[in-house]
Parts: structure tokens; C-alpha cells; sequence
């Protein structure tokens, strides 16, 4: 079970990247997304790729996960890499015309690069998540948050649930395979049979496993009350996150990419 | 139905990062019939072990014989039915598994997995329920609806539908209190002789394997690092501690005795074989009299 | 000394309940600072309900609780919260913090506290149960006695005056119960902490000043330990074990045996024993 999900999870390392302030990580991902779609050549794609291999390899993590991150995806990248050959737009030269499906010179091209699009995005979330411990993900994200509490957001108890949602998800996963373990043990097959049988073996997992969130649940607010939580206001924290001198310098860094971007574009 | 390791190695999440070794070069054989407990100190490999039991888990290495079936590496997840059957596992806090409507149904659920007909799984639920000594006004309650006590023992009794001939029980009686943990126990002793059962038993209370056991396997680090009866294993206190593992209370009473300078013969593990042995070298004035006390 | 625990005439009732049925009926009890009582009864007998009314978790249906002066009410309740800390049955129900340092913090930023006080008492509290390598660590991945010792450590950063363990102890291996039992010795030592401990562990008992017996929801006796182990058989009865002794004193018994009426301690029976022996 827990194997299964080795894509996204928290690889621990001594890196700069893995050093890095989670509100610029955070940030300078979804940077990363929106300037990919500067690029509209070949000379800006391997520049992006360039870019997020060097990235990669200063996380010292292993190729294998970037590769493993995409797998899971494969067919459905694969499957609108087909479509945007055969449905776009044409041009250039035409190799194949058969009703509405055309292939074209351009209709490959923009596949590749579609192709092109997704594995840098796989890969820099991938980066983001092996090298960023969820609790200080969380942190980033209610900082970033931060602003809408003028508009009586519960920044607070957002950031509580999510960081709380985070420290479940080792025990439910344990909680999950057990029950699993249970159920085979008399004679439930998971994953086999036809769809029908596969679902009716999903309600002896599904049962157990919302009864003892919920026990779970009930037990975890007795404790926080317990322990004096009143909601948001008032409190202090014990985290806090610093922005260093690495933080600006990647900053620069992806300011960088961008000039070089628009530089390059057809 | 004997089950036989051999040379079994388990590691969980092998090629990751979090790769970890649970089982090293595991040679034992669990005799047919036999009340066999599995004894270590946490972490030491006894749940993943007794997976193995089900092949829930498969070897890494090695091979697990399972009556007549053999498991291997590369067993295939199919046709393990007939093998799941015969091996019920009762694992920790069983009640933690429960999910019908009504109690006869969720008891009756394993038997239809392995393809009784419903009229017949019911009944044997409705036999299963008296068997683990609890009342059968309950067959129509939701189990949700009842004690923790009754939860386990419906959860067992779900087990027991399936009439296996190796009961496996993961710490059976955690939480309970210790009414609850003698009934439990005693439960246990019956059905085996009625059921003619091999029990293997996974607990820390060393006084539950001095009272019920006759096989006993030690394990630490992954590894088995004994077998034997309970007199064997209990002999040598200071090979226990360095395994992290303690004496039956009567082992340990006796070893204050024995550091005053009384001697037994053979070391006493429950508090009858004590009081044996004791009464022997009581003087004869101390005796008879117990009639007036009871 | 003074009565940091008052509880008189307490009576509960779950909400689902009919208006004719008590989980909790008129219980009254005090206990003194410093003092360390264990609260044992059989499974279902009231004993969670109880500890949960003490620090206003539940409200009671009559009854008035005082603790350390202050009466429990609306008003009160946050500060009494202050005043307890208490330790779960199961550990892995408790941790609210994603690491262990979050998790002992977080009482700490519940009242508010600076920071930079924050960071020395996490750090103080792990040392004192041997935690401080494990600070950066996920809770879930520990052992069952080292959770334990991590909610423990919780309690000790928020510094309460009163420890309620809800069978802290009944999910560990006896290695992880000695362990958690020394660690709140040692608490009691260094502070004058009072120590309410729910349990169906005999040795758990044997550690208290005064056990208090519940059974179906009543208070129904309450004593010093050796008083109430006197009990023999019936303490099965009442949610614990027999004492060593006891089950040995009954064991010789049967093989017809005169045996002290008087509770012994395992001290106490091997002089006796041995006395017997010397005396043939
Ligand atoms: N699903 C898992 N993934 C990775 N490692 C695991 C998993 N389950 C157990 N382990 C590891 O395998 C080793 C053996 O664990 P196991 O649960 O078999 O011990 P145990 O003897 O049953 O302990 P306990 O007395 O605490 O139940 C431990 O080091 C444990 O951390
Ligand atoms: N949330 C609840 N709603 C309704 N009834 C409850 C609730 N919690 C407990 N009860 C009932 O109240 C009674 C006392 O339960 P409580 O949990 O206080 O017992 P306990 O002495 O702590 O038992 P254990 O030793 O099993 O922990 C039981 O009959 C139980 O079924
Ligand atoms: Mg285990
Ligand atoms: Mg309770």
C-alpha cells in the first residue's frame, strides 16, 4: 500500500533545494507553470529542460522518482498527445488525411511539445513535494492565505486542518491496509472479479474504514480540547519560516529563465 | 495442519528509500495441534511473521509450506482461498473490522466468500455466536450497537465461521479488562480442544504463554532466536532480559525464592506448579487446615 | 494539605440516554495536592465519563466540581483546562502536531506563549522523557511507549498541576508501561503534581496513594491500595487483577494450606514462606 505511493512523498535531504524556504518553493512552482507556456520552440524547451534538470540534480533525490512520478500518468498524457496530433490545426506538411483526422508536420510538432509540457510539470511538483516535508507545505500555504483574513477567512483553522489531515494520512494508510488484511483473511479479493465484484468488495473496506475516522476523529477533538484549543485567535506558533539569501537567489534565478524565454520564442 | 518456514527473508518497500528488512533466515516449523506462542519485543517481526501464516504477505526469499500448499516468491495472488480457509486470523482489535447490519450477517460473511450458501452461513453463524459465549438474542443487533467485549468476540466468531483448523490471534485480548482477558483466554483453551485447533497465539503477557502454551517461539530483530516448551524458554531470565522480554509472575516470585535459597526441581511457571512444589517443603502442620479457610 | 480535587454529589448522563438512566450516579470524592490516586473499575463502569466531567469535557447533569479553588463552570473551564493535563488510551488518536516538537507546542500555542519560551520548554520537556532525538520525527512512526512518552511530554511543556492518565499504559508492551510509569515517577518528583490514573493494571495501582473503585457508575469504595487488594478474588470483579500474592495465597489454599488472611506484598510473602520453611 504504502509503496504504491512513493510519488509525492517527502524524501529527507540535506540539499539547498530541500533548504529552501516552502513559500518560495511553493511559489516558484506555479511560476514555473506559467512561464512553460512562454515556450513555443526548441531552443526554449530544452532550456526548460536544462533548467529543471539542474534543479533536479542539485535535490540530489534519484532520477528514478522523477520517472516514477510519471508513469502513473502516462496513458492519459499519451492519450491527449494523440489527440492534439490528429485534431489540430493543420499545417505544413500533411502526411496522413483520413475524414476529420489529419496528421500534419504541425500537428506532431505541437504533441511534442505538449508531451514536453506535461513531464516539466510532473516534474517540477514532483521536486516540490520530495523535497518539502507536508507540514512545511502547509506552513507556505497558510501564509500565502494569509492576506483573506481580511475578508474572515478561517485562515487559521484551514491551516490547522490541513496540517492535521497531513498527520493522518500515515495512519489511515496503515488503518487501510489492516482492515484490507482483515477482510482477506476471509475471503475477500480485492481487485479481482468484475467491476461489480470488485465494488461489493469495496464496502467491507469502506465501512470499517469510515467507522474508525470517525472514532478517530472524536478521539483527536476530545484531545485538542482537552489540551485548551479554543479556534484560531490568541494562539502563538511554534513554526515559523525564514526567507535566506538561497531563497532570493532562485528568485533571480527564474527571473533569469524568463528573460531568457522571451528571448528565445519564435 | 503444520506450517514450515523455511530460510524466509521479509522486506517491506524493497528499492525504495524506505526499504526496511522485517525477516532474516526464518527456520520453524508450527506443529499440527500444537498451542504455539510468539513471543518479542515490539518490532520484532512477529506481525509480519504472522502474515506470513495467511500468505497475506509473501516471502522475499525462502519458502512458507502451508499444509500441502507451498508459498513461494512467486506464488500468484489467485487461488489462495482454500488456503485462507483453513488459517483464520484474528487480528489486533478485530472489531475494528466489522461492517453489516446485523451481527449473524457479518459473522456469516466470511463462509460466503468461501461459497457456502446463505442459509447454511447463517446457521453456522447462529453456532458460531453461542460458541464464543454470547447470547443469541444478539444474531439481530448491529454490531455497532454493542460492548467492546462483544464487538471482539463477534469478530472472532466471524473467524471461526470459517472453520479454519489454524487459528492465528494477533494480542487477542488488548484492552480489555482482566475479567474480559480470562474469559478470552479460557475461550480460547476450549475451542481448541472442541474444535481440535492449532492456536498460535502473539502476546506479551508472558503469564498467558506459561498458562496456555506448549510451543513457544522467540523472535528479536527479525530473527528467531529460540524455540522450545515454555520451561525451556523461561529457564534462563537473564537471556530473557536481554531480549527485552519478561518472566511469567510465578517464574518471578520463585527466582526471589531461589535468591533466599529455596530450590525447585523444575522451574514452577504457573502459580499451581508453585504452590506444588512449595507445599512439599512446608511443615506438615501447616497442611490440612486449608478446609476451614475456603 | 489542601484539596486540589472536589467533587460532590456528580451525576451524568449522555445526551441518547433516557431520562431515567445514569452513566454517573452521585459520586463524591476529594483528592489532595501532591497526591497520586488510581481510579479502576470493569470495562463500561464509568471510569473515561468520570475523568472527562473533571476538566469539563462533558457537563454534568448535578453536581459541583471544584478544582484547585476555582468551581467548574463556563467561566472557569478554560482555565481549569490549564490546570489538567491528560494522556489518552490511544496514542495515536491524540497527536495534533505533524512532528513531535508541533506536537508537544501545542498546548503552548493554544495558551498563547512567546515563542522563544516555547522553543526552551519543548526542548526541556523532550529531555525529560528521552524524546529530544526524536523531535523532528513523525509520531506515527514511533513505538507505542515512545508515543506515550510524547504526549507525556506535552503535558510536562504546559506545566499542569494535575495528570489524568485514561489507561496511558493499556496499548504498550510491559517494557512501554514501565517506561511511562517511570517517566510520570520522575514527573511527580521534580514537581508536586497530582496524579489521577485510570487503569486495570495492578502495578499501575500498587504505584498509588488511594485507589477509588467504580463499578456500573458508582463510587463504591475507596482505600489504600494494600486495603483494596485485600479484596482477592473479588478484584477481578472490580476491573483488576489479583495481586501476585494473592493468586499464589489462593493456590496454596486449594492444596489446603492455611494462608494469612492479611493482604501481603510479594516482600511480605516470601518472608512468610520462607519463615514456614525455616520453621520445619
Ligand atoms: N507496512 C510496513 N512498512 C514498512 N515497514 C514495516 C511495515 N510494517 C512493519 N514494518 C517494520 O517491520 C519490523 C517488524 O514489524 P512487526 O510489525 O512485524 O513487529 P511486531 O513484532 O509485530 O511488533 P509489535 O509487538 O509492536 O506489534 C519493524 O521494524 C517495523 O517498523
Ligand atoms: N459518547 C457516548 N455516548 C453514549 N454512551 C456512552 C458514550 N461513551 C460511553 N458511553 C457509555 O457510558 C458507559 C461508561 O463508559 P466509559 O467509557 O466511561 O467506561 P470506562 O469505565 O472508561 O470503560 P473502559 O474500561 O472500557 O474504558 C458505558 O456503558 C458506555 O457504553
Ligand atoms: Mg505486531
Ligand atoms: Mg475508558
Amino acid at each position: 500500500m504504502m509503496s504504491k505511493l512513493i510519488f509525492g512523498r517527502y524524501i529527507p535531504g540535506n540539499s539547498v533545494i530541500h533548504h529552501m524556504d516552502p513559500r518560495a518553493k511553493l511559489l516558484l512552482s506555479f511560476y514555473f507553470i506559467g512561464i512553460i507556456f512562454i515556450a513555443n520552440n526548441w531552443p526554449t524547451y530544452v532550456l526548460l529542460f536544462a533548467f529543471t534538470l539542474l534543479a533536479i540534480k542539485l535535490s540530489g533525490v534519484k532520477w528514478s522518482f522523477f520517472i516514477n512520478g510519471v508513469k502513473p500518468l502516462i496513458w492519459l498524457i499519451l492519450f491527449t498527445v494523440v489527440l492534439q496530433i490528429l485534431f489540430s490545426a493543420s499545417g505544413g506538411h500533411v502526411y496522413l488525411q483520413w475524414g476529420i483526422i489529419t496528421i500534419s508536420q504541425f500537428g506532431l510538432i505541437n504533441g511534442v511539445y505538449i508531451f514536453c509540457r506535461f513531464v516539466l510539470i510532473i516534474f517540477m511538483s514532483t521536486l516540490l513535494t520530495l523535497t518539502t516535508p507536508p507540514l512545511e507545505l502547509s506552513d507556505a500555504i497558510e501564509y500565502l492565505l494569509m492576506p483573506l483574513k481580511v475578508v474572515h477567512f478561517p485562515v487559521y483553522e484551514v491551516a490547522l486542518m490541513l496540517s492535521i489531515a497531513l498527520r493522518f494520512v500515515p495512519t489511515l494508510m496503515d488503518e487501510t491496509e489492516k482492515i484490507m488484511n482483515a477482510q482477506r483473511a476471509r475471503g475477500v479479493d480485492f481487485g479481482e472479479g468484475n467491476i461489480f465484484q470488485q465494488m461489493r468488495a469495496i464496502v467491507p473496506l469502506l465501512i470499517p474504514l469510515f467507522v474508525s475516522s470517525f472514532n478517530r476523529a472524536e478521539d483527536l477533538a476530545t484531545a485538542m480540547e482537552a489540551r485548551g484549543y479554543q479556534g484560531g485567535e490568541g494562539r502563538s506558533k511554534y513554526r515559523i519560516l525564514k526567507w535566506h539569501g538561497r531563497d532570493t537567489w532562485a528568485t533571480v534565478a527564474f527571473a533569469a529563465l524568463t528573460v531568457a524565454l522571451v528571448f528565445l520564442r519564435a | 495442519m503444520a506450517i514450515t518456514f523455511k530460510q524466509v527473508e521479509f522486506t517491506y518497500q524493497p528499492g525504495t528509500p524506505f526499504e526496511t528488512k522485517a525477516l532474516t533466515d526464518i527456520n520453524v516449523t508450527i506443529p499440527d495441534g500444537s498451542y504455539t506462542a510468539l513471543i518479542g519485543h515490539t518490532g520484532s517481526g512477529k506481525s509480519t511473521l504472522l502474515q506470513h501464516l495467511d500468505a497475506l504477505l509473501k516471502p522475499t526469499s525462502g519458502t512458507v509450506t502451508i499444509g500441502d500448499r507451498v508459498i513461494t516468491p512467486t506464488t500468484s495472488n489467485k487461488d489462495l482461498k482454500s488456503l485462507r480457509q483453513h488459517v483464520g486470523i484474528v487480528f489486533q482489535f478485530p472489531e475494528s473490522q466489522l461492517f453489516e447490519e446485523t451481527v449473524e450477517k457479518d459473522i456469516a460473511f466470511g463462509p460466503q466468500n468461501f461459497g457456502a450458501s446463505e442459509a447454511d452461513a447463517l446457521k453456522l453463524a447462529a453456532k458460531m455466536l453461542t460458541l464464543v459465549g454470547l447470547d443469541s438474542d444478539l444474531l439481530q443487533r448491529s454490531p455497532f450497537d454493542l460492548s467492546g467485549g462483544q464487538m471482539r468476540r463477534v469478530a472472532i466468531a466471524g473467524v471461526l465461521a470459517m472453520q479454519p483448523k489454524v487459528l492465528v490471534l494477533d494480542e487477542p485480548t488488548a484492552g480489555l479488562d482482566p475479567q474480559g482477558r480470562l474469559e478470552m483466554m479460557e475461550m480460547f483453551a476450549r475451542l481448541r480442544h472442541e474444535q481440535q485447533l492449532t492456536i498460535v497465539l502473539v502476546t506479551h503477557q508472558m503469564d498467558d504463554v506459561a498458562n496456555y502454551a506448549n510451543n513457544v517461539i522467540v523472535m528479536d530483530h527479525g530473527q528467531v532466536v529460540k524455540t522450545g516448551t515454555p520451561q525451556a524458554i523461561f529457564k534462563d531470565p537473564q537471556w530473557l532480559a536481554e531480549h527485552h522480554l519478561g518472566l511469567p509472575k510465578t517464574t518471578a516470585f520463585a527466582q526471589q525464592l531461589m535468591a533466599r535459597g529455596m530450590t525447585f526441581d523444575e522451574m514452577p511457571l504457573t502459580e499451581d506448579q508453585l504452590a506444588a512444589a512449595l507445599v512439599k517443603q512446608l511443615p506438615a502442620s501447616m497442611l490440612g487446615g486449608g478446609d476451614h479457610d475456603e | 494539605m489542601s484539596q486540589i480535587i472536589d467533587v460532590e454529589h456528580l451525576n451524568y448522563r449522555y445526551p441518547q440516554q433516557a431520562a431515567d438512566q445514569l452513566t454517573l450516579t452521585d459520586i463524591s470524592f476529594t483528592v489532595a495536592a501532591g497526591e497520586w490516586v488510581a481510579i479502576v473499575g470493569h470495562n463500561g463502569s464509568g471510569k473515561s465519563t468520570l475523568a472527562k466531567n473533571l476538566n469539563g469535557l462533558l457537563a454534568p447533569v448535578s453536581g459541583k466540581i471544584t478544582i484547585d479553588g476555582q468551581v467548574l463552570s463556563e467561566q472557569t473551564v478554560w482555565d481549569i483546562r490549564r490546570k489538567i493535563g491528560m494522556v489518552f488510551q490511544n496514542p495515536d488518536n491524540q497527536f495534533v502536531g505533524a512532528t513531535v516538537e508541533d506536537d508537544v507546542a501545542f498546548s503552548l500555542e493554544n495558551q498563547g506563549i512567546p515563542r522563544d519560551e516555547m522553543l526552551s520548554r519543548v526542548a526541556e520537556a523532550l529531555a525529560q522523557v528521552d524524546m529530544q532525538d526524536f523531535a523532528t520525527r513523525e509520531p506515527a512512526r514511533l513505538s507505542g511507549g515512545q508515543k506515550q512518552r510524547v504526549a507525556l511530554a506535552g503535558m510536562i511543556a504546559a506545566r499542569p498541576q494535575i495528570l489524568i492518565l485514561d489507561e496511558a499504559t493499556s496499548m504498550l508492551d510491559p517494557e512501554g508501561r514501565a517506561e511511562v510509569l517511570q517517566t510520570i515517577r520522575q514527573m511527580k518528583a521534580d514537581s508536586d503534581l497530582t496524579v489521577l490514573s485510570i487503569t486495570h493494571d495492578i502495578d499501575e495501582a500498587a504505584n498509588a496513594n488511594r485507589v477509588l473503585v467504580v463499578n456500573d457508575g458508582h463510587l463504591v469504595e475507596e482505600g489504600t491500595p494494600a486495603e483494596i487488594f485485600q479484596h482477592g478474588p473479588a478484584l477481578i470483579k472490580m476491573g483488576l487483577d489479583m495481586p501476585y500474592p494473592e493468586r499464589l495465597k489462593a493456590a496454596l489454599a486449594r492444596l489446603g494450606v492455611q494462608v494469612p488472611a492479611t493482604y501481603l506484598t510479594e516482600k511480605g510473602m516470601a518472608d512468610w514462606l520462607w519463615q514456614l520453611r525455616s520453621n520445619k
